[in-house]
């Protein structure tokens, strides 16, 4: 661990964020390992006419929305209300069956080739989903390899580090999770709250502009959840990440969302900031269903 | 009952050489099996149809008939056609081949055992299709294999004799032909009794490496 | 080419013997996989040690050597069998034992809440079994026992060797009659075939009627062969610990990491 080397960018990084807490003041300190996204608040992800079909069931209907970098969105709604699609989709673990994705100005699915656009190759869809990380609701962390490799894996081998400079970072982000001393276990040694947070970690380790996060509290106990939800927080709060989230904490959408996003049947039926949607939402259906949430 | 411990003594340097002969068959055969089984179950998961839908038809056959008469076949009617192979080595081809069917099954299991979860982290974190196997997939597949795989070998230790009625000197074909040459029946009964000698160490064996893996 | 007269003499004739063969095995094996599955799972430490020990013995036993033995081997101990006895017994002693294992799986499967409900409600031992945990393992035996009867299918043309005229029998004194060796032997092997894709249908309609009988809905099997439950089971494929399905691999779903 090179803790020594990193005190010059730890002391700006402390005084660039008044943070008054020790755990927020280490966090402060691996700032440097997460993502260093430009922040100009242009549009990053656009769906535009989106469907996806499952056999007869539509799950998603014509969709169409943004997210600007570095906003922390947040879907709400109805079990099979589509909100976990729309990661999918992001993420490529799913293709529309109608209507394009862009992320970053690029489309996700598709190129465009002499004017025409065209369903993307391999190869394009690998470069434009670098940009996207994941965490999901049952960790999926590899249990063949211990954590620290878990960590620094893809760094290595798709983003061509040094397995110095990916074991360095790693170390960052395990710090960043409260998971410094944990580094050479399995992941089957660890709870599931630490789990998740070593999957947090290990989508962070390749600096995404995006944060996908799938019901991340969903698998857990429930006294785990509290720990992994505040390290969100802290990456929340001190990162120009842009996060797009599913989840039924809704204090914890409350907190870290600028925008949240009801779905229903396929559609978002209502968006707007947290203060409003939770204390005052326009639609019938969204007081319905927060009525039966909160 | 007439037991003659003189004529086990008799009969104990051929049985060596039948012991000999069974091992070979059963590593060759073990190897075959192993390799073959791998192809069947990686053509089994192509995309292409054509490739897909033959293995499966050919390898279904090939596990729903009996090893000694596909012994016959390799015996009898393939040489009308192609190579024409000694007893021993038509015995370990017809060992090797009915067994990768068992063995691509194993495959298969291993490898669709793996969670879809892993799949998709995988993609998460853009790590190439051949990378995905090779540090991600197989891995974790080869615990879920290893024991499986064991238990076919045992298994085929116990079919090994057969390839004794095509003419080949395993542990049987020793035992019967000197039991005709000397009036005896002695050699059967050590022969049988050396198949539960090997067998049973060899499957305690893949119990403990089981415990060891499946966790 | 085969001479209709040699096919009604010898072929048909050998086609009843095979499945007279595997009738009987499959009948005694039953009812050894039965009692020796049972006594596993015994009080008694004794009757436990014995069941086990014939469990470890006959599937270390290679059922071609067995056969042999049983063949030349007992008489000499003042026992003689019919050849076809004597196959049908080194048969049926050898997959009863591999059985036994699915038996006792499947036994063991059944979860420990509903003997616990049966213990609650003061059944006896023998009441818990009958009413409560047969039934219950019973449509899980199913795919196993229709694994294991194919094997012993294939099995039986092992008695051709100590001279009983089946189907493999009929087919060598073909090609010692005639050289004609290669339609008799790819006839062959179609008739098992064939013979295996009957019992796989018989043991689904066997399967859906059980699992019909404690309300479930059978499982949707795609496919047009034998494979049924997973890793097809090979004798030797029970593992140790395996599960009622006699197999050591956890199945999962077969679409996951195909393409994409």
């Amino acid at each position: 661990m090179s803790a020594e080397t990193d005190t010059a960018q730890t002391e700006t990084a402390r005084t660039d964020t008044a943070q008054t807490d020790t755990a927020q003041t280490e966090t402060a300190q691996t700032l440097d390992a997460v993502a260093d996204p430009p922040v100009d608040g242009s549009e990053l992800i656009r769906f535009d006419q989106v469907t996806k079909r499952f056999g007869d069931n539509t799950v998603l209907d014509r969709l169409d929305f943004s997210v600007d970098s570095g906003k922390h969105v947040t879907l709400i709604g109805p079990s099979g209300s589509g909100k976990t699609t729309i990661l999918r989709l992001l993420m490529t673990l799913a293709t529309p069956d109608e209507g394009t994705i862009k992320v970053g100005g690029a489309y996700l699915t598709h190129e465009e080739r002499g004017g025409k656009l065209v369903r993307a190759g391999e190869k394009h869809v690998r470069e434009v989903r670098k940009n996207i990380g994941m965490v999901f609701q049952q960790f999926n962390l590899f249990p063949n390899m211990k954590v620290l490799r878990n960590i620094t894996e893809a760094p290595v081998t798709v983003l061509g580090l040094s397995k110095d400079e990916a074991e360095e970072r790693a170390r960052e982000l395990l710090e960043l999770v409260g998971l410094r001393e944990h580094v050479d276990k399995y992941p089957g040694q660890l709870s599931g709250g630490q789990q998740q947070r070593v999957a947090i970690a290990r989508a962070l380790a390749m600096r995404p502009r995006v944060l996908l996060l799938d019901e991340v509290t969903s698998a857990l106990d429930p006294e785990l959840v509290v720990g992994v939800l505040d390290v969100l927080r802290d990456i929340a709060r001190s990162t120009d990440i842009t996060m797009l989230c599913v989840t039924h904490e809704m204090n914890f959408a409350r907190d870290i969302s600028d925008q949240v996003l009801m779905f229903d049947s396929g559609r978002v039926i209502e968006s707007g900031p947290p203060q409003k949607i939770f204390s005052d939402p326009e639609q019938e259906r969204t007081r319905e269903f927060l009525g039966a949430v909160l | 009952m007439n037991w003659d411990w003189n004529v086990v003594d008799d009969f104990m340097p051929r049985f060596w050489d039948g012991v000999l002969v069974t091992l070979q068959a059963l590593a060759v055969g073990s190897l075959i099996a192993f390799a073959l089984g791998l192809v069947w179950a990686l053509a089994q998961r192509s995309a292409r149809v054509w490739v897909r839908w033959p293995v499966v038809a050919v390898t279904e056959f090939i596990r729903n008939t009996p090893l000694l008469v596909q012994l016959f076949f390799l015996f009898y009617v393939v040489p009308n056609f192609g190579p024409s192979m000694s007893p021993l080595t038509t015995g370990i081809v017809g060992l090797g081949l009915h067994y990768s069917t068992y063995t691509a099954e194993v495959y298969r299991a291993g490898i669709d055992g793996v969670p879809a979860g892993q799949w998709e982290a995988a993609t998460a974190l853009s790590l190439s299709r051949g990378r995905t196997w090779r540090v991600v997939i197989l891995p974790q597949a080869v615990r879920r294999v290893v024991p499986p795989l064991g238990n076919y070998v045992i298994a085929m230790l116990k079919d090994s004799p057969m390839i004794a009625t095509i003419g080949a000197f395993d542990m049987l074909g020793e035992a019967q032909t000197f039991s005709n040459e000397t009036f005896t029946t002695e050699a059967l009964t050590v022969v049988g009794v050396a198949f539960i000698v090997i067998a049973y160490p060899a499957s305690l064996l893949i119990r403990a490496l089981e415990r060891r893996l499946v966790r | 080419m085969m001479s209709s007269e040699f096919f009604t003499t010898w072929f048909l004739p050998g086609i009843w013997i095979t499945v007279q063969v595997t009738v009987c095995a499959a009948a005694l094996g039953a009812v050894i996989a039965f009692g020796t599955g049972l006594a596993r799972g015994s009080r008694l430490w004794i009757v436990r040690f014995v069941a086990g020990a014939y469990f470890e013995v006959f599937r270390g036993m290679s059922a071609l050597v067995l056969m042999f033995w049983m063949f030349f081997a007992l008489p000499l101990f003042g026992w003689q069998l019919e050849p076809l006895w004597a196959g049908v017994s080194a048969l049926g002693l050898t997959y009863g034992a591999y059985g036994s294992e699915i038996v006792r799986g499947s036994l063991a499967a059944v979860p420990a809440a509903q003997k616990e409900a049966g213990i609650a409600l003061d059944f006896t031992r023998w009441q818990r079994l009958r009413l409560i945990e047969l039934p219950q393992a019973w449509p899980e035996m199913m795919p196993p026992f229709n694994n294991l009867l194919i094997e012993l299918l294939k099995g039986t043309a092992l008695v051709s060797v100590i001279t009983v005229a089946d189907m493999t029998f009929a087919g060598n004194l073909l090609r010692l009659g005639t050289n004609e060796t290669t339609p008799v032997y790819t006839l062959l092997l179609v008739l098992y075939f064939v013979l295996a894709f009957v019992i796989t249908r018989g043991m689904r309609m066997l399967e859906r009627r059980a699992k019909a009988g404690i309300g479930e809905r059978p499982e949707k099997r795609g496919g047009v062969g034998t494979k049924s439950g997973g890793v097809g089971t090979k004798p030797g494929g029970v593992g140790a610990r395996s599960g009622a399905r006699g197999e050591s691999l956890p199945a999962g779903p077969r679409s996951v990491g195909g393409g994409r």
